[in-house]
């Protein structure tokens, strides 16, 4: 982790049913997020995606990359070109900065996520990564290993950043 | 223009006094921390980080805001201040919301079980601004989410609350079969009733001072030349003239089709109110204009005293313009 780094992007289908799932998820019932004729009465051309989703898939996409054992600080975005559904948004980040500390490096993220009208979201992600030998240490925030399997088959970046299982 | 300039001030400077004041205080998140939620987040973002599931499983940082939403039922501990503000807003044209801004720190991660409680304050609202959008006011609030007395995380939101820019066709073809909304009823209290009861009989009553016998309107409960309180009515002849005006371009009000003329009518018997102009566009409205008292029924309940622009001196100055 090195300030320059990019991290690999991340495509997101706007399909309508993330929209809506997103927004409910997040307890979102603006109806511009779920009700196409409503947003168009609105004067929006049709529902668009709430900034909790964006919130989530942002943070999503950090931690997809760092691994598990990632820790969100902070995230702060601000939001353009709204999420339509049948768009794509493509999430790329780089790394601004790196603070060595001695549980393990904390890294500044830009993350910006742009869709086929424009600059959706733009932010950073404030996220700590412990070091690998502080990881038993802080096995109490890490799943068991009762859980860390699916890790391996779904979230594959989480092997080469955090070997959880298998530093202890 | 420096009416509106005025009138966007005097809003400016209500919205402002919004700043600091508390949106919601001590309010509790309406389901602890849970399992459920969390995977179908998890679900919904397709995030398969296995630090979300399982008996260690801490709940998506970047859900913060959702333990405190209000949801279908709506939202209960938030402060009269915020929804104020928010009616000021719908009242002013300002019916649009989107989110523009989010900014949350985490302290500490919440977990299954884990009851929030939540503070939110206003922390400032901008001037007027115009976007793509449309023109509105940027409201930023600050949240404090806690479990007992320990902070877990911050959350500062902005929202844009806008009157949607027009010429979009789509969006006016969907809008024009609605109707507008009614037009705002007068409060109605203690001091003023006796002058809405005149008007329901379709008589303009003025107030007159039993000491003094100075007129005065609108209606106060006391004389303000010779202080004193006791008064008696007298009904207005119903002539008068222009006094001044001013033209309503923007910003739109729901109900109201600008551009329209609002007018200060001088009332044959010294006093002034305001009210409309009819019976002559809203460009042809001139001080000195004489008008004669009508009264317009606006709906079921609602009339008011209205001024027809008199005809005979209309198309006098007509000719000579």
């Amino acid at each position: 982790m090195k300030p320059g780094e990019q991290l690999p992007p991340l495509e997101i289908p706007v399909t309508r049913t993330l929209v809506v799932a997103g927004a409910i998820a997040s307890r979102d019932y603006q109806d511009v997020h779920h009700d196409a004729e409503t947003a168009r009465q609105k004067g929006s051309p049709d529902i668009f995606m709430n900034i909790l989703t964006t919130n989530g898939l942002v943070g999503r996409y950090i931690t997809d990359h760092f691994g598990p054992t990632a820790v969100l600080r902070r995230v702060a975005i601000r939001l353009g070109a709204p999420n339509y559904p049948g768009d794509t948004m493509v999430l790329r980040g780089t790394v601004e900065e790196v603070a060595e500390a001695s549980g393990g490096a904390t890294a500044t993220v830009r993350v910006i996520g742009e869709n086929g009208i424009g600059r959706h979201v733009t932010g950073t992600v404030t996220v700590t990564v412990p070091s690998e030998a502080d990881v038993p240490s802080e096995a109490a925030d890490v799943p068991s290993e009762a859980t860390a399997g699916p890790s391996e088959a779904t979230a594959g970046p989480s092997e080469a950043t955090a070997p959880a299982g298998g530093a202890a | 223009m420096a009416h509106e300039r005025r009138a966007d001030d005097e809003l400016g400077r209500r919205l402002k006094a919004y700043e600091g004041q508390a949106a919601a205080v001590s309010a509790a998140g309406k389901d602890p921390v849970n399992a459920p939620m969390i995977r179908h987040w998890c679900e919904a973002m397709g995030d398969t980080n296995p630090a979300y599931t399982g008996p260690d499983a801490i709940a998506p940082p970047t859900m913060l805001q959702a333990w405190t939403m209000g949801g279908l039922s709506g939202h209960t501990g938030r402060s009269s201040a915020y929804d104020e503000l928010l009616t000021l807003l719908d009242e002013s044209g300002c019916t649009s919301v989107v989110a523009t801004d989010c900014e949350q720190e985490y302290v500490r991660p919440l977990r299954p079980g884990d009851e929030i409680t939540f503070d939110a304050v206003i922390e400032s609202v901008s001037d007027r601004k115009t976007t793509k959008l449309g023109t509105g006011y940027f409201v930023t609030t600050r949240m404090d989410i806690r479990v007992g007395p320990a902070l877990a995380g911050t959350h500062r939101f902005r929202i844009l609350k806008y009157a949607p820019a027009r010429g979009k066709e789509g969006a006016r073809q969907e809008t024009a079969p609605h109707k507008s909304p009614p037009r705002p009823h007068p409060v109605v209290n203690r001091d003023n009733a006796g002058f809405w009861e005149g008007v329901r009989e379709r008589r303009l009553l003025i107030q007159r001072c039993t000491a003094c016998s100075t007129l005065r309107h609108p209606w106060l409960p006391g004389c303000a030349t010779c202080g004193h309180p006791e008064w008696d009515t007298v009904e207005a002849s119903g002539t008068g003239e222009v006094y001044s005006y001013v033209v309503m371009h923007h910003p739109p009000f729901p109900a109201f089709d600008p551009p329209y003329a609002v007018a200060l009518i001088e009332l044959t018997e010294g006093v002034r109110m305001i009210s409309n102009v009819i019976g002559v566009p809203y460009d042809e409205v001139r001080i000195g204009m004489p008008v004669r008292l009508e009264f317009q029924v606006y709906d079921e309940e609602l009339v008011l005293p209205v001024f027809r622009a008199e005809e005979s001196r209309v198309a006098v100055e007509g000719r000579t313009a």
